[in-house]
């Protein structure tokens, strides 16, 4: 070896690299501190939403820069249709699979007044058909094919959609719950009125099934399948940021894609 | 008389401690991610023979039901990691450090003659090198896989927003697979570096935290070796 461990011993030199080896371990020793600092001070921090506020904090921070760069030109990926599987039946909160499909509306608010819509109603206007990937939180995928209205022409209507009930401005937010409010999804305007967004009635060619949210359910490819929410009972457009259900529970309020 | 000779500048050891604990807290958080949908496994013939991970694996380290806090972590440090990787090589670009660390012509044959000499089939005596052809390759890889994780990370954070770039990956779930993949790697690399850096000594290990070495009568500084070489 041409670099040995042992040269010739030195008396000033030996002292000088104790010296600094004692210096360098002392930084070493208050760096280790100070992280240890920091992460104590992450896990003593209160809960915001069941999550650190410091991690909050830097969610919203990913969330802004998220929002700021989001092009509505981008859509998810298009697949064959035949790739289309069923994805599992991953959430049951708020579906009521014994829901009286007859008797159930689509009840549409703004701070300008509100307004009930039957399934014929939102089946008049255009349908859409994309084969995108169902993307999860948890880190699997499933490739289906999902038909409906767009939530942007359904906002059209009325005007429920624009600040004072007139044009051109939209609200900035949206909040779809489930008949029950027992499940509650938020969604920013941008991503609400993105064409991919989806008001479905039917999945991989076939009518909605209950366990996947019959009559009407939200499919928004551009969004984590939390977003994805089944039985919409209303749609609420809003001013200030409405709560969501698993931002509720310790996940990004945003969860774009 | 022997000498202190510079081996490795402030700079450099700062990013590399600074890495330590903002892999692992990546590697962390990413393990509470994957426990979620924990589908990765090597089979031979349908047999599993290693399931990423039992069960026991993510008990002992609290890792169960915790995929909130480890996306919320993860997207976190993820700052951290790139800010420190991208300045590592933006500094190890312009001060040159990159001379002693890129592979270069003599690297295969080096390398090689290292791996042979640390399998005691090779007796001669190792050229002097800040880097030798293996530590070229294993450095250089890292980086690269590093930059590898940033990409494949992103190609999942935003599969749309990204698309063209989850698509050159080979779609959402293959980037999902390169970045699981990558992750086991660092801890391979982990392991072989310990042990190299345990066998090669002290003095050598201590480099890394105060920045010279201990070293004999006559041997050239690092700069001049890699000089003669070429």
């Amino acid at each position: 070896m041409t670099t040995p461990n042992s040269p010739p011993a030195d008396p000033d030199l030996n002292k000088q690299l104790g010296r600094m080896t004692r210096r360098g371990f002392a930084w070493g020793a208050g760096s280790i501190l100070a992280g240890y600092g920091a992460w104590r001070w992450v896990q003593s921090a209160p809960p915001e939403g069941m999550l650190k506020a410091p991690l909050r904090r830097i969610l919203k921070l990913d969330e802004s820069i998220g929002r700021a760069t989001f092009n509505p030109n981008r859509r998810s990926k298009s697949f064959p249709a035949s790739w289309a599987r069923m994805p599992r039946v991953n959430g049951r909160y708020g579906v009521d699979e014994k829901l009286d499909q007859a008797a159930w509306r689509l009840r549409v608010e703004g701070p300008s007044g509100s307004k009930s819509y039957t399934i014929d109603q939102v089946k008049a206007l255009p349908r859409f058909e994309y084969t995108t990937e169902l993307k999860c939180v948890e880190g699997w995928s499933e490739v289906v094919t999902w038909a409906g209205a767009r939530l942007a022409d359904l906002a059209a209507l009325d005007g429920l959609a624009l600040r004072g009930g007139k044009g051109p401005d939209l609200l900035p937010y949206v909040e779809l719950k489930t008949p029950d409010s027992k499940y509650y999804v938020a969604l920013d305007v941008a991503s609400a009125m993105h064409p991919q967004t989806l008001l479905c009635y039917e999945m991989n060619g076939a009518p909605l099934t209950p366990s996947h949210g019959a009559p009407l359910r939200l499919a928004i490819p551009i969004k984590y399948g939390i977003k994805n929410l089944k039985q919409i009972g209303t749609i609420r457009f809003a001013e200030a940021r409405p709560a969501d259900f698993w931002a509720d529970r310790g996940y990004d309020w945003y969860a774009g894609l | 008389m022997p000498r202190l000779e510079r081996k490795h500048s402030l700079p450099t050891r700062l990013f590399h401690w600074a890495n330590v604990p903002i892999l692992a807290g990546m590697i962390w958080s990413g393990l509470l991610i994957y426990w979620a949908n924990d589908v990765y496994a090597i089979r031979f013939r349908g047999q599993v023979l290693i399931k990423f991970f039992p069960t026991w694996f993510y008990d002992k380290f609290d890792m169960a039901s915790r995929l909130a806090d480890g996306m919320a972590w993860h997207f976190a440090l993820m700052w951290l990691f790139a800010l420190n990787g991208l300045l590592y090589v933006l500094y190890t670009t312009i001060s040159g450090e990159w001379r002693h660390l890129i592979p270069n012509r003599q690297t295969p044959r080096e390398a090689v003659q290292v791996v042979m000499h640390d399998l005691y089939l090779d007796r001669r005596p190792l050229p002097r090198r800040k880097f030798n052809g293996a530590q070229r390759l294993a450095y250089s890889g890292v980086i690269a896989m590093g930059a590898g994780s940033l990409l494949t990370g992103l190609a999942i954070y935003k599969p749309v927003q990204l698309g063209w770039l989850s698509w050159a990956l080979g779609g959402y779930q293959a980037a999902r697979l390169e970045h699981f993949s990558l992750t086991i790697l660092y801890g391979v690399f982990f392991v072989v570096h310990i042990t190299q850096v345990v066998k090669a000594g002290w003095n050598n290990a201590r480099s890394m935290i105060i920045g010279v070495e201990l070293t004999a009568d006559g041997e050239p500084s690092y700069d001049d070796a890699e000089l003669a070489a070429r």
